[in-house]
């Protein structure tokens, strides 16, 4: 009885030392950085930087994160840190984990990259990164479009989203191509860890990275990062449409290991909200009617059969 | 080995950023009632400058406090808070 009660008093302090250290100019991305005020994108970030250790290299692909964290004199980061090209830095980590092996050393490599970076212009060197089979962690931050040159649409960007390169009118509903399922993508290739999260769960990115971290071979990791100018959102709502996504079943929080869809993302209590709240708030969807609007509902519906949520 | 310092390409050195008082970009300001606040600490692991942090009262309760030098005044803490202690008040 007493062994428990000290136990159980152990691990409350425990949480709360990490609590109270946790912000307070030690984390391993310090504050100062140029990113918007509201990114969903360094939301996501921090809960990354929290699973890591100190025992980590970075690589970091060009995009939003890249630029916002190292303007020139400065740098935000607390560990190694390495920016090469847009397209290269599954190669860099590559490169780097060779160099580890041969030194017989366990230190983690992670790539962090933006959507741009994985759906378009990288995913050669990422197919043959898992080709390889390397333990390299690959974190995909997915804002749904070019958002660090302005808004151009990508692999990734959803059916119907206005964006510079894919303008709405009268001709037009914007995006005339769906998201690419970078997911089965990763499954395909014989991942053992894919997984699947938004910004607004930053305990869920937590743990989904440190399962990561601890998988023998590649894992993919993709979290929703809503984007202020380019979903055109107030700064305070970059949460709540990372919330919305998940609860109308068009970005479920997914987990798969070894190839199969694992326990934690099936949830039989999921009840769907209508996706109708999720496009009104962003301004990229706001030209939509209501049958466009019901394709989507269509697109999430689907998601919700397929992942049994 | 020990790396020549050039002074053309100075080295960026780690953490180097907090040089940047991004406080200055704010035109609301979040005010947290502590006396509301339950130290779940929602608002620390979502804000994206990291400038919330959880400290002890005297009562040892977590209480949620915002660093102004780096807060941009997004106002996600006050969105997001489940008690809704963090009000954003006019700041010019």
């Amino acid at each position: 009885m007493i062994i428990i009660f000290i136990l159980e008093a152990a691990e409350t302090i425990y949480t709360v030392a990490i609590l109270i250290n946790m912000n307070q100019n030690k984390n391993k991305i310090s504050s100062g950085h140029n990113a918007c005020a509201g990114c969903g994108q360094l939301s996501a970030v921090q809960a990354v930087m929290r699973a890591l250790n100190n025992d980590t290299i970075l690589v970091n692909a060009t995009g939003c994160l890249e630029v916002t964290t190292s303007a020139h004199p400065q740098s935000s980061w607390r560990l190694p840190w390495i920016h090469s090209l847009f397209e290269n830095s599954a190669s860099i980590a590559s490169g780097i984990k060779a160099a580890l092996n041969h030194n017989h050393k366990n230190t983690k490599v992670v790539i962090q990259a933006g959507d741009g970076g994985t759906y378009d212009i990288g995913i050669g060197l990422i197919s043959g990164m898992w080709e390889r089979n390397e333990n390299i962690v690959y974190i995909c931050y997915d804002t749904e479009a070019y958002s660090n040159t302005g808004i151009q649409a990508s692999g990734s960007t959803p059916w119907g989203a206005n964006t510079v390169t894919t303008p709405s009118g009268e001709k037009s509903i914007g995006s005339q191509q769906s998201k690419k399922d970078m997911l089965t993508i990763a499954l395909a290739h014989g991942l053992k860890y894919v997984a699947q999260s938004t910004s607004a769960f930053p305990d869920d990115i937590s743990n989904k990275v440190k399962k990561a971290l601890v998988t023998i071979g590649p894992s993919y990791i993709q979290i929703l990062s809503p984007c202020v100018p380019g979903w055109k959102i107030k700064t305070d709502e970059t949460t709540k449409a990372a919330r919305l996504a998940v609860k109308s079943g068009l970005y479920p929080l997914l987990e798969y290991t070894e190839g199969k869809l694992s326990n934690s993302s099936v949830n039989a209590n999921f009840q769907a909200d209508s996706v109708n709240e999720y496009l009104k708030i962003q301004g990229r969807f706001r030209h939509l009617k209501t049958e466009e609007i019901k394709q989507i509902q269509n697109l999430a519906d689907k998601n919700i059969e397929r992942y049994y949520l | 080995m020990e790396k020549k310092h050039n002074s053309h390409r100075p080295l960026a050195q780690p953490g180097s950023s907090l040089e940047n008082k991004t406080g200055s970009w704010r035109t609301h300001r979040p005010e947290i009632d502590k006396n509301l606040c339950i130290g779940c600490s929602r608002c620390a692991k979502l804000c994206p400058d990291a400038c919330i942090f959880m400290k002890m009262d005297k009562n040892t309760k977590l209480k949620a406090e915002v660093d102004y030098d780096y807060c941009k005044g997004c106002g996600i803490c006050a969105a997001e808070c489940p008690v809704k202690a963090i009000k954003m008040v006019k700041d010019y």
